[in-house]
């Protein structure tokens, strides 16, 4: 296999190594791709759309958080086509559950207020679906609020891949699709959670919460779980 | 025939609503209804939330006095920990209220309520506003413009933003004060008295021309209710509920907030979204009762700060028991502006109004909790029910225009029997009709929970419901 791979990112000559997806080489190049589902550290899965670029001579769109890198590809990461797509997906995301900042305990710390923002989503084009999820409350210290959930899988991932707990679940298909903890149970009664807190700090949104924490108050530790995997990955 | 004047919606007021004006056979005023024609249904939709997001929740509810239904569900909140929070954070939660009262009040005053008593009720609505005010009376608008900033600095100082922020929370406030804000808002307060006094005086040197409105604007006995400090001083962020009566004695007193229900009974009538609370003992619709400025000073055997006390005479001057008539709200309001201010200078100056500690952590130890608070308008009672869990099951919001509703509807008969002649409608009259729901500054988007705007239609009906006459205003 090849020592190295040659690309160029929206005309920059970069170089790679075999196996990188194209949102690695960005990321290690400081080329910003936006990104929800995508969690460093964290398998990929492309399930958000966000994170979507052009590739030279391919006709579709390509998730960069799982598309790997090739010699010679030429990658456009930003372009008006690009824009509106990526628009589009946060105004699904956003219509299709109830993403009331004005009273959210993420709001001001939530990745997908930051997008909206960052992208310019001024308004929302599609009806809105006004959910009615129950909240799960039943947790001694966290709070799960389908309502805003955007089922990006990060504390399925985190729960799974670094907690090894796998506590978290789809059920549903499609548009009907809702994160459970282990059978459908409430929360706090869950025999696999360990509590460790960890799926609450890979939330980007206010789906995950700690409990007690009032509107505009939950906030964060941003490099908790990549510096996790680091540590043990190194200790290994 | 009889017949009917709607007044639709009634302009200068906070959400939707209209009036309508039955005429009885002879064609004479038997009866005027106040309308509230939009609902919102907060109530059934926190159903689920945690009950920490209630005070940020519902202070959506309103874009006029947002602050004092967060305090009023911060202060649920309290009660659902069952702690005492914090003294620096009820000095602070103290400050805001009195931001709030000052802004709000002087919104009313200068804004909404003074191009009627300085234009006078017959003005030509084309100038009967706030900008005709200001080409007439540009001293008196820049005044209410900036007592208004006064107030909203005061709570952007402590809550970051002018409206809707979440600031209170359950167990006290989530951000101290800082030095600098302290003494910004020390260095403005002189301005806002003098601004104050001023309209005092101002109001005070006009009102012998409102003799036919002071004596029709809604005059006549009613019970008054509000809350008083212990010892029976005004009292706007927490205190025992007293209820007196036209002659000012007492009916009921230390009364604890908690068990309003004992003592409020809510009557919900066809033509409105806004319910009528009664008062329990003397039933429906006998118990009729009035919140707000004019309810407070009625109430409080003094209102415990110099400034106020001492314009607090004249208003006791004006009768021999109670002050009756609604046109003296504004009066009420205007030296409860001066009661704020001095409350600000003094909480201000307290030596703790830094403490850094300014919240009580706490689970949920009860599952019932009521948070009372005085509104500009009046009472706001917030009682919520929660799950083991801290979810809300049930939620039930008293609103100060919800308790003035029956005497409202008393008031607009009054005057419109006074001053709607004949089956066509006088631009005066029903200028004169509307202005005593706006003696009441009732906050609709508030208390059906409606979104609104103001906007104005009139219609005369007979007994059958055929409209006879219309005017609408937009
Ligand atoms: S999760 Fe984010 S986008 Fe959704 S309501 Fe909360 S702050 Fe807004
Ligand atoms: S709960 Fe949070 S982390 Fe989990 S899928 Fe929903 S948004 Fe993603």
């Amino acid at each position: 296999m090849k020592e190295s791979i040659k690309l160029t990112i929206n005309e920059q000559a970069l170089t790679a190594k075999p196996g990188q997806t194209i949102l690695d080489v960005a990321w290690a190049n400081d080329i910003d791709i936006p990104r929800l589902c995508y969690l460093k550290g964290l398998s990929g899965v492309g399930a958000c759309r966000l994170c979507m670029v052009e590739v030279r001579g391919v006709p579709r769109l390509l998730a960069a958080c799982v598309a790997r890198v090739t010699d010679g590809m030429e990658v456009i990461t930003d372009s008006p086509k690009l824009k509106s797509y990526r628009k589009m997906v946060l105004e699904l995301l956003l219509a299709e559950r109830n993403h009331i900042c004005a009273f959210c305990v993420a709001s001001g710390n939530c990745e997908l207020q930051d997008l909206a923002q960052s992208l310019g989503v001024t308004h929302v084009r599609y009806p809105y679906r006004f959910p009615n999820f129950k909240v799960d409350a039943s947790h001694d210290r966290f709070v799960h609020d389908p309502n805003r959930c955007v089922l990006c899988t990060r504390c399925l991932r985190t729960c799974e891949e670094i907690e090894g707990a796998r506590t978290w679940n789809v059920r549903g298909r499609g548009i009907h699709s809702v994160m459970i903890t282990d059978l459908n149970q409430p929360w706090g009664e869950s025999p696999t959670c360990t509590t460790c807190g960890k799926c609450v700090q890979a939330c980007p949104t206010g789906a995950l919460v700690e409990k007690g924490r009032a509107t505009g108050e939950m906030t964060r530790t941003g490099n908790l779980l990549p510096k996790l995997t680091s540590m043990r990955e190194s200790g290994r | 025939m009889s017949k009917t004047i709607t007044i639709d919606p009634v302009t200068r007021i906070e959400g939707h609503s209209k009036i309508t004006i039955h005429l009885d056979d002879k064609g004479k005023v038997e009866e005027a209804r106040f309308h509230v024609t939009q609902f919102r249904g907060f109530e059934k939709f926190t159903e689920g939330r945690p009950f920490y997001e209630m005070p940020a929740i519902t202070a959506r509810i309103c874009g006029i006095c947002p602050i004092s239904h967060m305090l009023a569900s911060a202060k649920a909140g309290d009660e659902l920990l069952a702690v005492r929070i914090p003294p620096a954070a009820e000095r602070l939660r103290r400050v805001l209220h009195m931001g709030q009262t000052v802004q709000s009040h002087a919104l009313s005053f200068f804004h909404l309520s003074s191009p009627d008593l300085l234009l006078g009720m017959d003005a030509d609505p084309v100038e009967r506003h706030i900008l005709g005010l200001a080409a007439r009376h540009p001293d008196l608008a820049r005044d209410g413009v900036w007592l208004r900033m006064y107030g909203q600095q005061i709570i952007e100082h402590l809550a970051g933003k002018r409206i809707h922020p979440a600031w209170a929370v359950p167990g006290g406030v989530s951000r101290p004060l800082s030095s600098e804000s302290r003494d910004q808002i020390l260095e403005q307060t002189p301005r806002a008295f003098d601004i104050a006094q001023r309209a005092l005086d101002l109001f005070l040197s006009v009102i012998e021309k409102f003799e036919p409105e002071i004596e029709t604007f809604a005059n006549f006995p009613t019970l008054f209710f509000s809350q008083v400090t212990r010892n029976g001083e005004l009292e706007l962020y927490d205190g025992p509920l007293r209820i007196t009566d036209a002659k000012r004695k007492i009916v009921a007193d230390h009364i604890d907030p908690s068990s309003y229900d004992e003592h409020i009974g809510e009557a919900s009538v066809p033509w409105s979204y806004l319910k009528a609370p009664f008062y329990r003992p003397m039933g429906y619709p006998d118990g009729i009762y009035r919140v707000g400025p004019l309810a407070r000073l009625n109430n409080a055997d003094r209102c415990g700060t110099p400034r106020a006390d001492a314009a607090l005479e004249a208003f006791r001057a004006l009768a021999k028991g109670a002050v009756l008539s609604s046109f003296y709200y504004h009066h009420a309001r205007l030296i409860e502006i001066l009661y704020a201010l001095e409350q600000i200078e003094a909480l201000l100056k307290h030596p703790d109004i830094l403490s850094p500690r300014v919240r009580a952590a706490a689970e949920p130890n009860r599952t019932d909790g009521v948070g009372v608070a005085e509104a500009p308008r009046g009472t706001l009672i917030h009682h919520y029910r929660i799950n083991d869990d801290g979810q809300i099951t049930w939620a039930n919001l008293i609103v100060a225009t919800g308790h003035n509703n029956l005497a409202m509807n008393r008031g607009i008969t009054q005057a419109a029997k006074k001053f709607v002649k004949g089956s066509s409608l006088k631009e005066g009259a029903l200028n004169r009709v509307e202005a005593v729901i706006r003696c009441y500054d009732p906050c609709l988007s508030c208390s059906t929970h409606a979104l609104g705007q103001m906007a104005l239609r009139v219609q005369l009906m007979d007994r059958e419901g055929h409209v006879l006459d219309e005017q609408k205003r937009v």
